[in-house]
């Protein structure tokens, strides 16, 4: 747009098909502020401060005086990998977090979207239910599962301790990771469902047909016919379950506040560059944060842009 | 008819009949099957809503007698009167208030200039394009916990500047401009996969007519955005709306907060009273209850639209 000016007399000898539209002076302004302020606001809000931290994490700094910034070269991180061992006890929840929604709960979802699928009877019923929890916070969710935990809450009734002798769910350190990953899991699997659904609807119903008749088992039909069909959906799906395993933060946070009775890299990100704590070792968590998930963000790029690129 | 033939028509019956049986027996093992599945996935379907319905009836009586008689008691009262001191008391309808000054501003701006970046990068040929759209998506994949620390010093500073530190920070101007710049890149995305199934001709017949790029946005391709819009405003709504970390740390005044953060600050407050605070978890997810059964489409398609692109 910008070159159109200068190049217009050349343009001019082009032969007509060949040569670029130009645009009034006005259609100019028009295109630079349509594009120019979402992509100023962009840069600004998100690109630059992302910069910025992963500078900032390299450094010292009080977070007051701009002048006061001190290269610490790697010392922020050699400071969480050798003298932080709650980064690895967090680390290890996420990683747990991980394998309990890559093997579990994603599996779920998956599998519940390919029987609803089938428009087996009361399916508009099973779809909503499971769904239902994928629009609540996650606020709302650690207020309605802490009905059914606490000390006096149903499970406790139900096992028929009394207060003094409950099982302390989100305490104890037994429990309280399955208990968390199950909450999660409620939301996780009904937002799967939803995803895998509508890519499954546009699968020609014919084929899955096709192969039952052939005599194909259901799981030779998912693995052999809709399975590959469903790529990019498929990338999707990782691609969400690594970024919410990695990412978790709100309903830790709900459930024990920014104190962290379950170690995790979200709420550890956030006890570090907000509040009293805030120091530029937060900054080096969250790019440790972000390199994470650097990878399912690359191979969610691709997939959505293979096309563009060529 | 000679005896040969009458033997061959009748091997070919034979078979057919026997293919016929066969398909029967797959169709039939197929229908028992699904009995069973729906079975199952209807047993889930019902524990899975049983966390909301439990809630939903404990709200409805009142916290003495369960502690008087335990969670299994019989009801005595069942009546709506958490609700009405929820409201009161938890000042509900300020926290409304916020959310609605955050989420309709912060929706309206997405749309309009996610529709603007995705019309500039779809309907005029630049080289930058494929560059921008991918700016804004990997944008909107970063963790928010890597731009925090530079948004928030940025927000203190031009606060300083205009003369009122509490111009961005903990004001509604800020959050509304971050979710802003975070989520333009969803929206641009989407968009711009919809508006590549528009038919060129609609825009090339506009700029024959000598329509400038201001009109042939706001004439002729806005209208044919309804259906993206509505579903993307859906889900924007209920995904602001849900957003839990940046009004938490970008406001420090807890009357300013949003209603889902400040949940959070009354989970604290009211531990005293649970079945009060379950009373007002299910006014706070009211809203996006009763988007989901209203606009459940919009949602699905909205979340989906991302999803299955093209």
């Amino acid at each position: 747009m910008k070159s159109s000016t200068t190049l217009d007399p050349v343009l001019q000898k082009l032969p007509k098909a060949k040569r670029r539209r130009s645009f009034s002076k006005r259609d100019r302004l028009t295109l630079g502020i349509f594009i120019g302020i979402p992509t100023f606001l962009h840069v600004a809000l998100v690109w630059f401060p992302a910069a910025a931290t992963i500078y900032l994490s390299f450094t010292y700094w009080t977070g007051i005086h701009i002048g006061d910034i001190q290269w610490a070269g790697l010392a922020n991180y050699e400071n969480i990998f050798f003298n932080t061992p709650i980064f690895w006890d967090a680390l290890r929840v996420n990683v747990v977090w991980l394998i309990w929604f890559g093997a579990i709960a994603t599996p779920l979802g998956i599998l519940l979207a390919y029987q609803i699928d089938r428009e087996i009877r009361g399916s508009k019923f099973y779809q909503a239910a499971y769904y239902l929890p994928v629009v609540l916070s996650l606020a709302v969710i650690g207020v309605i599962w802490n009905f059914l935990l606490r000390p006096d809450g149903l499970v406790n009734g139900l096992l028929g301790l009394e207060i003094s002798e409950a099982v302390s769910f989100f305490g104890d350190d037994r429990y309280n990771i399955w208990v968390i990953l199950t909450m999660a899991s409620w939301r996780h699997i009904g937002y799967i469902m939803l995803l895998y659904l509508a890519g499954l609807k546009a699968v020609d119903a014919s084929l899955r047909e096709a192969a039952s008749i052939d005599g194909a088992t259901e799981w030779q039909s998912f693995r052999k016919v809709v399975f590959p069909t469903m790529k990019p959906v498929n990338v999707i799906v990782i691609v969400i379950t690594i970024i919410e395993s990695l990412r978790a933060f709100d309903l830790i946070y709900i459930i024990y506040g920014s104190s962290g009775g379950l170690p995790i890299l979200g709420v550890l990100v956030f006890q570090n560059i907000a509040g009293e704590g805030a120091s530029m070792k937060g900054a080096a968590y969250a790019v440790i944060l972000f390199l994470l998930s650097i990878v399912p963000i690359i191979a969610y790029l691709r997939a959505q842009f293979k096309e563009d690129v060529k | 008819m000679s005896v040969t033939e009458g033997k061959v028509e009748n091997k070919a019956e034979r078979k057919l009949f026997k293919e016929q049986e066969r398909l029967k027996k797959v169709k039939d093992a197929q229908k028992v099957k699904d009995r069973i599945i729906s079975v199952f996935i209807g047993f889930f379907a019902i524990a899975w809503l049983f966390p909301i319905v439990w809630t939903f009836y404990s709200s409805l009586r009142p916290y003495k007698e369960i502690r008087a008689g335990g969670v299994l008691s019989f009801p005595k009262v069942l009546n709506f009167d958490n609700y009405t001191s929820a409201i009161s008391r938890m000042e509900l309808p300020t926290y409304f208030f916020n959310t609605a000054l955050i989420t309709l501003p912060a929706v309206f701006l997405i749309l309009l200039l996610g529709s603007l970046m995705a019309f500039v990068v779809t309907r005029y040929s630049f080289r930058a394009n494929v560059a921008l759209l991918l700016l804004f998506t990997a944008g909107n994949l970063l963790p928010p916990q890597l731009v925090f620390i530079p948004v928030f010093k940025m927000y203190l500073a031009i606060g300083d500047l205009v003369g009122d530190r509490r111009f961005l920070y903990d004001s509604p101007l800020g959050v509304i401009l971050i979710h802003v710049a975070f989520q333009m890149g969803f929206a641009t995305f989407v968009l711009s996969s919809y508006m590549k199934t528009i038919p060129k001709e609609i825009s090339e017949s506009a700029l024959v007519d000598g329509a400038s790029v201001f009109t042939h946005f706001f004439r002729v391709m806005l209208p044919l955005l309804r259906p993206p819009l509505a579903s993307l405003g859906v889900l924007m709504t209920t995904w602001i709306y849900n957003d839990f970390f940046w009004a938490l740390v970008l406001m420090s005044t807890d009357s300013k907060r949003p209603i889902t953060s400040g949940l959070g600050r009354l989970t604290g407050e009211f531990v005293t009273d649970y079945n009060l605070l379950a009373a007002g978890a299910m006014i706070a997810a009211l809203p996006t209850m009763v988007v989901f059964f209203v606009l459940r489409k919009q949602f699905v398609s909205g979340l989906t639209l991302g999803a299955t692109k093209g």
